[in-house]
């Protein structure tokens, strides 16, 4: 009985936070329009041309993210001749998480020279909408007859730690799958990462 | 006596070791296949298993709460983990510190085991991998939450489950 009185007590305290949101595999994803650290405004619509893109909640903070920082550099720069451009954008209320702000990611941007676009998520829309929870959060996403269809969210690879112990590259096999015209295999993994920052 | 069972001896005399009221300076560091007997006790211990980071801001911000819950139920039928997701790398330069600096009486461990996704599905199906998390449990009673805990929100769940 006690048993079944805290369950109760539990769902009230917390049920409601808990209720699933976001994107599954197989959605159709919004577009954005979000402030890029060379001051200008990036949507997907402005890459006619691609076949899909690497979207990726990423931040300068988390060390999860930080030790994905080359092997992200490595996709943006095998991807998007193929199509499939990378898109990284920071979900964090940089009031929580200074490291986050946008003079930061700027700073972070150069020292690393990012071949790819580093947005503010700045009302933190963005990664509600997709529903990313953690830093670094993969979507996926293949242009079908004009919509931006979600195909694979996750992890880059299995190895968080080290790049030179990854077995599986889920990223780079995902896009292998599209360009083959097939769906990624697994179009769903999970990964260790850092809670996005955001007021409750 | 082949040497993995006393390491397995040595581990749940480390884990299980009363009263909790120690600072253990040198964490166990272990893969997940190792660990996973942790999350399915049958023995009506309460086991708050927390997992975090020494960088992650939110978790160590929640510590406080684990701390004042492992000193008020530590000498009952309860059982704290602080899991360790910080890299390996960090284990002499950043961990060992801080469980020192912190004075940290419940006991942590190093989960080393980066092939996140062969895992987390194994702590709770509801966890996206983000730290912080915390699974309390107790026999076939079972509660997760992604996200942070008050120490009133961890006490509420808690006492019930102590006799």
């Amino acid at each position: 009985m006690k048993r079944f009185f805290s369950l109760i007590i539990f769902s009230l305290l917390f049920g409601f936070t808990l209720s699933a949101q976001g994107y599954e595999v197989g959605d159709k994803a919004m577009d954005f329009t979000l402030l890029n650290v060379d001051g200008k405004m990036v949507s997907m619509a402005d890459y006619p041309d691609a076949k899909g893109f690497i979207v990726i909640f990423t931040c300068n903070h988390c060390p999860y993210s930080v030790a994905y920082e080359d092997r992200k550099i490595a996709l943006s720069k095998q991807f998007e001749p193929l199509g499939y451009p990378v898109i990284a954008i920071n979900p964090n209320d940089s009031t929580l998480q200074p490291q986050d702000s946008y003079s930061q990611m700027i700073v972070r941007a150069n020292e690393k020279q990012f071949p790819y676009p580093y947005l503010l998520d700045a009302d933190q829309s963005v990664f509600k909408t997709y529903g990313a929870t953690r830093t670094p959060h993969v979507f996926i996403l293949n242009k079908e007859e004009g919509d931006l269809i979600v195909k694979y969210i996750g992890a880059i690879d299995n190895n968080y730690e080290d790049a030179e112990e990854v077995t599986e590259k889920y990223v780079e096999s995902a896009i292998a799958s599209l360009q083959e015209g097939g769906n990624p295999d697994p179009a769903f993994t999970k990964a260790v990462g850092c809670t996005i920052k955001y007021k409750k | 006596m082949p040497a993995f069972f006393v390491n397995i001896l040595i581990l749940m005399h480390t884990v299980f070791s009363e009263p909790v009221n120690v600072v253990e300076s040198k964490p166990a560091i272990m893969d997940f296949d190792t660990f996973q007997q942790f999350l399915e006790h049958e023995n009506d211990t309460v086991y708050v298993i927390n997992f975090w980071a020494t960088w992650c801001a939110p978790c160590v911000k929640e510590l406080p709460n684990f701390e004042k819950l492992n000193q008020k139920f530590g000498d009952r039928n309860f059982k704290m983990l602080l899991v360790s997701l910080d890299f390996r790398k960090m284990y002499e330069t950043r961990l060992i510190p801080f469980i020192e600096e912190n004075k940290l009486s419940a006991e942590v461990i190093l989960l080393h085991d980066p092939d996140a996704n062969a895992w987390i599905d194994k702590v709770s199906p509801e966890w996206s991998g983000a730290i912080p998390a915390t699974l309390i449990y107790k026999n076939d009673f079972r509660v997760f939450h992604e996200g942070g805990y008050t120490f009133d929100e961890l006490n509420t769940i808690v006492e019930p489950l102590i006799p």
